[in-house]
């Protein structure tokens, strides 16, 4: 049967996720936040769930949905400062005890997520040696310099956003879109994208940024 | 405003960018560095990197031109530079870790004699963590530039002998501007290679917290007058 990822909607593209599922969500600084898909997961509502996300607690994301919705029991993040005096929803909950938190520097967070995506189950990092992030982690010296040990990270789904998708899941992003796409859909067995549009002809091979190969489902952001 | 004034925020970014060089690749941390842009002098041609995979950022967009998907790391938005690029999110902090940067100036809370660097976590109750890429930068990069204020508002010293705040890595500052000196972090510990006229040199050990020594040139830290935007 010819390829074809394209799916209806977001809540199809979501509809096997189940409780306790690992899910990777992009987006940085605003850019690559994949919204609809994680007002889906909301609306679907999985119980204990392990979020991979770069902050927990970004304004112009909507993970903080899936966290006031008490969907979530672990959060692997590199933030989770909320902005405003009051505490935010993570912070309340992490403070309740509700919520376990894994902080990662932002370069071992997405070198353990494209570990993962590679077949390489940890690897050595000099980041975090000598600091309270490194706490209990292997140390080793490798030419008399101290490494942390960092292990892997892989999941079960993983929401991304990008700009354009073709039929075969290719996929291109806009300026800093990019951020944690490629490397989240390596790692995570579902792949989900979500596209502002998807071309009619196969993205040129030359401007695909994320090979349709690691992509399983496309979602279009309605206009 | 008097020569003698400690620097305001924009004139210690000011200072800063009087020493970035032609050609680098520099970080720019959120807050007071990211202004380092806005003071190079002129002819000085270099690419900054944001940590988000822009490489080769320029000044922020305007109102009608800004686009979500174009921000930096602090989540900003900005325009990008002739001959930018941008990267995922792995193979940024390749460049990061990999030692390709050749300065990331960054904002501390303190500098220890030794290098060390505290400046992601003030131990705010309650807060949630927030290190983002402040410690790959801090390891990463070929030179560590710190702008802070000489002092905290109470006036406790941010220059000291050991941090109290938890570390962001040990012994990787070069170099740090505050508003009343540029101090070298030497196997020697803390050296005095600037600071501000008016000022002696038992004022400003008076306000540092661990000992100092001061270059054979120790020069005069002089900014132009700059209005502090922040």
């Amino acid at each position: 049967m010819a390829i074809d990822k394209r799916v209806g909607s977001a809540a199809e593209a979501l509809a096997d996720v189940g409780d306790g599922a690992i899910v990777f969500i992009t987006g940085f600084g605003g850019a690559g936040f994949p919204n609809l898909l994680i007002r889906a997961l909301r609306d679907r509502a999985p119980k204990d769930l392990t979020l991979v996300v770069n902050s927990a607690t970004h304004r112009y994301s909507l993970t903080h949905e899936l966290i006031e919705a008490g969907l979530v029991r672990k959060v692997i993040c590199s933030a989770a400062r909320g902005h405003g005096k009051e505490l935010s929803p993570f912070e309340q909950l992490w403070k309740a005890g509700k919520i376990e938190l894994v902080c990662l520097p932002q370069g071992t967070f997405t070198e353990c997520i494209r570990a993962g995506g590679a077949g390489i189950p940890a690897f050595y990092t000099a980041v975090g040696c000598g600091t309270e992030l490194a706490r209990g982690k292997e140390v080793r010296s490798f030419e008399g310099r101290d490494y942390v040990l960092e292990r892997a990270i892989t999941g079960d789904v993983a929401l991304v956003r990008a700009d354009t998708a073709d039929r075969y899941g290719n996929l291109t992003f806009r300026y800093a879109q990019l951020n944690f796409g490629p490397v989240m859909a390596t790692a995570a067995k579902l792949v989900v994208a979500e596209v502002r549009a998807v071309t009619s002809e196969p993205i040129p091979p030359e401007r695909v940024q994320l090979p349709g190969t690691f992509v399983d489902r496309v979602v279009t952001v309605p206009a | 405003m008097s020569a003698t004034e400690p620097l305001n925020r924009r004139q210690m970014a000011w200072r800063a960018a009087q020493d970035v060089t032609d050609g680098l690749v520099v970080n720019l941390g959120i807050g007071m560095p990211v202004n380092v842009a806005d003071y190079l002098r002129p002819g000085i041609d270099v690419f900054f990197q944001s940590e988000n995979g822009v490489i080769g950022a320029g000044p922020l967009a305007s109102p009608e031109r800004a686009d979500p998907d174009l921000v930096d790391a602090g989540s900003r938005r900005i325009t990008l530079r002739p001959g930018a690029a941008i990267v995922d999110s792995a193979w940024s902090f390749a460049m990061i870790r990999g030692g390709h940067i050749d300065v990331s100036i960054l904002g501390a809370f303190e500098v220890a004699a030794n290098g060390d660097l505290a400046n992601w976590d003030m131990r705010v109750p309650n807060k949630g963590p927030l290190v983002g890429g402040a410690m790959d930068l801090a390891v990463g990069a070929r030179a560590v530039w710190v702008i802070m204020e000489h002092t905290t508002r109470a006036g406790a010293p941010r220059l000291v002998e050991a941090c109290t705040l938890p570390l962001t890595a040990t012994r990787c500052v070069r170099r740090v501007y505050t508003d009343l000196a540029v101090v070298d972090v030497t196997p020697e510990g803390f050296r005095v290679r600037e600071m501000l006229a008016g000022l002696t040199q038992a004022d400003l050990a008076a306000r540092t917290g661990a000992p100092l020594t001061f270059a054979p040139d120790c020069g005069r830290l002089a900014p132009p007058p700059i209005a502090n935007a922040d």
